[in-house]
């Protein structure tokens, strides 16, 4: 009985291939798009995450103000003597870098280039675990005085010198002209569009003096002594920095202390409402696809009764034109889901290639999906059939 | 008429709905039928002859009264026993045809064997022949749609008796025919009662189409007004 049905599925599906295959187009549009947004969501996420553990475990990053990113609390921004205690004080501390960043267009003859510009000393290099390729980093006149030097990453050698080497050459940022002294090793690693090697350093002075125009420093990036604990380190610089900003015994934090992790968790809560975001339109996609199949089955609803009308005529048994309706909606919405899980995957690698993010296969979208657009046909598929087949043959046939 | 009648009703009633608007379509059928004839049914619109004929073909069932086929209570089938009934004895012709849409002739006619489960070999062959005896060998790849209205009919016939079933229902098979298709029709119809003794239970409101038949049973007001025998063509 089962393979006969299947025969009669089979023949019915080819017969109205019109309907069917507007069928499985509703699920293939709304299953690859649930799939290829979540896929792509989860890749910029742990893209994300890799980046920042590459930094290593032993990194602490201190930002003035609470919370990170959206909806954050200013607080004020750091100065060279906070820098100066931390340095002296918190003993476990390898490397201690002022930041202050701007972006700024750098120029070399005919080329320019817009990139980012970061103010801070030689501790940056070491704590960012940066190497330099050719030439030098900072002398500590350099430093003190805050000249005219800098350290650029690969990308802006590539984009203002080509293969040339640009140590000892000037290139001009805002008014000024600088000489270009080392060059970065490359990183090599994006993130969501944000490539690392592109990247000038110069002296923290010559940023704050020539650029941004005040004291101020940005941020404060720590890296930690081998072996020493990095929750001791953060509750010491949490102390240090209460009693400089004079923050009173119930007042709370206007800096922030974080490590790799919360670093990542901050960045990674980004792209992760994103994807979620993103899953919820194509999840509207999937819904619209189910509405579409069931318009579908439902203006074939009178053809389809006055058929199992006929059926039901000739000597089929009611669970047998069942089976043939269920079979059909399961082996529709089955291709569908199939056919777009392919056209997920497809998408998904070559999107991903794309953003220059990797490719995560997800087994639970790709399930769930499935079985929601499998339950749509069947739902949708079976249950009107259901109705016809329970009435008397005579009333499915004059069915109007 | 004898006890081994073949179709044996008796005070058979169908009301359509309940209530104020309840309608009575029958009013107490007695009928007996035997193996091998051929009944024309006749009536005013509307006097119940399809109310019966649905009734007789299991398509549907009656308010009150015992229907007896072969012998087998049908009042006491189940919806399945009725099903497998209209599967294994029973044939039905339409005015409508009533043929499955974008679906060939051969696979139409087949369609009956496979509910029946028989393998694909001999289904074509059955079908194929079924197809021959209606005079449509050569049409078995079209769909409904590529056919004339008689062409239709003649499919519908071949599904039918595809079956070898023991009668024959139709409801007004010429209705919706032009004169000559309906003569094409009757003369097949009346073949497959003389060549395979299928016994045939038609409905009609034209006389001309009743002349093929040897017994016609009048239907006036949901009750049976007269019931003869055609002169030359009497038991
Ligand atoms: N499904 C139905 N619901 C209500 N009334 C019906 C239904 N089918 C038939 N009738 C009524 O029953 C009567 C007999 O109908 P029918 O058997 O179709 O007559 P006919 O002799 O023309 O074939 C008619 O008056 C018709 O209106
Ligand atoms: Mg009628």
């Amino acid at each position: 009985m089962l393979w006969n049905t299947l025969l009669l599925a089979l023949r019915s599906i080819r017969r109205n291939l019109m309907r069917s295959c507007l069928t499985i187009l509703g699920i293939v549009i709304g299953v690859a798009a649930v799939i290829t947004m979540v896929t792509l969501g989860n890749g910029a996420t742990k893209s994300v995450a890799d980046q920042i553990s590459s930094m290593g475990s032993n990194l602490l990053m201190v930002l003035p103000g609470q919370r990170f990113g959206p909806g954050a609390v200013p607080g004020a921004p750091f100065r060279i003597a906070d820098v100066d205690a931390v340095r002296h004080q918190i003993t476990a501390a390898r490397a201690v870098a002022p930041v202050v960043s701007k972006s700024a267009t750098a120029v070399y003859q005919a080329n320019n280039w817009a990139t980012a510009v970061t103010g801070s000393s030689n501790e940056y290099f070491e704590a960012g675990n940066w190497e330099i390729a050719s030439g030098r980093n900072f002398t500590e006149v350099e430093e003190r005085s805050g000249k005219a030097v800098c350290v650029i990453g690969e990308t802006v050698r590539e984009k203002l010198f080509g293969r040339q080497n640009p140590v000892g050459s000037q290139i001009r940022i805002k008014q000024f002209s600088c000489e270009v002294i080392g060059l970065l090793r490359a990183k090599g690693q994006a993130s969501m569009g944000q490539d690392q090697d592109d990247t000038v350093v110069m002296p923290l002075r010559t940023v704050q003096r020539r650029i941004a125009g005040n004291q101020d420093i940005g941020r404060m990036t720590i890296s930690v002594k081998e072996g020493a604990s990095i929750d001791t380190v953060k509750d010491q610089l949490s102390r240090l920095l209460r009693e400089r900003r004079n923050i009173g015994d119930n007042e709370d934090d206007d800096f922030r202390v974080m490590d790799t992790r919360q670093i990542a968790e901050a960045l990674t809560s980004t792209t992760k409402i994103l994807t979620m975001l993103l899953g919820a339109v194509a999840a509207v996609s999937l819904l619209v696809g189910g509405i579409g199949i069931m318009n579908i089955m439902l203006v074939s609803v009178t053809e389809r009764t006055r058929e199992i009308g006929i059926r039901l005529a000739i000597g089929a048994l009611e669970r047998e034109v069942l089976l043939q309706f269920l079979i059909e909606a399961v082996v529709l919405s089955s291709l569908g889901g199939l056919v777009g899980i392919a056209l997920a995957t497809a998408a998904s690698i070559s999107l991903a290639g794309l953003m220059d993010i990797p490719y995560l296969f997800d087994l639970g979208i790709n399930l769930l999906s499935f079985l929601f657009s499998a339950a749509i046909g069947v739902i949708f598929g079976y249950f009107p059939a259901r109705r016809a087949a329970g009435l008397n043959p005579i009333d499915a046939l004059r069915h109007e | 008429m004898s006890d081994a009648a073949l179709i044996r009703m008796s005070g058979i009633t169908k009301t359509y709905g309940s209530g104020n608007v309840a309608f009575q379509a029958l009013r107490g059928i007695d009928l007996a039928i035997e193996a091998g004839d051929f009944v024309a049914i006749m009536g005013p619109s509307g006097s119940g002859k399809s109310t019966v004929m649905n009734i007789l073909g299991c398509l549907d069932t009656p308010t009150s009264g015992s229907y007896e086929f072969e012998g087998i209570r049908v009042e006491q089938l189940t919806r399945n026993g009725r099903a497998l009934l209209r599967r294994n004895y029973l044939g039905f012709v339409f005015q409508g045809f009533n043929l499955l849409a974008r679906t060939t002739a051969l696979e139409n006619v087949e369609l009956p064997l496979i509910y029946r489960g028989q393998p694909t070999a001999h289904r074509h062959a059955a079908a194929r022949a079924a197809l021959r005896q209606v005079g449509l060998e050569d049409w078995e790849h079209h769909t409904p749609g590529e056919l004339s209205g008689g062409q239709q009919q003649r499919v519908a016939i071949a599904r039918a008796i595809v079956t070898r079933p023991h009668v024959l229902l139709a409801d007004e098979p010429t209705g919706n025919l032009d004169t000559r298709s309906s003569q094409d029709i009757m003369d097949l119809i009346q073949t497959l009662n003389h060549e395979l003794g299928i016994t045939v239970l038609m409905v009609t409101h034209e006389p001309d189409m009743a002349e093929y038949a040897r017994r016609v049973i009048r239907f006036v007001d949901g009750r049976v007004e007269s019931d003869r025998r055609n002169d030359g063509e009497g038991v």
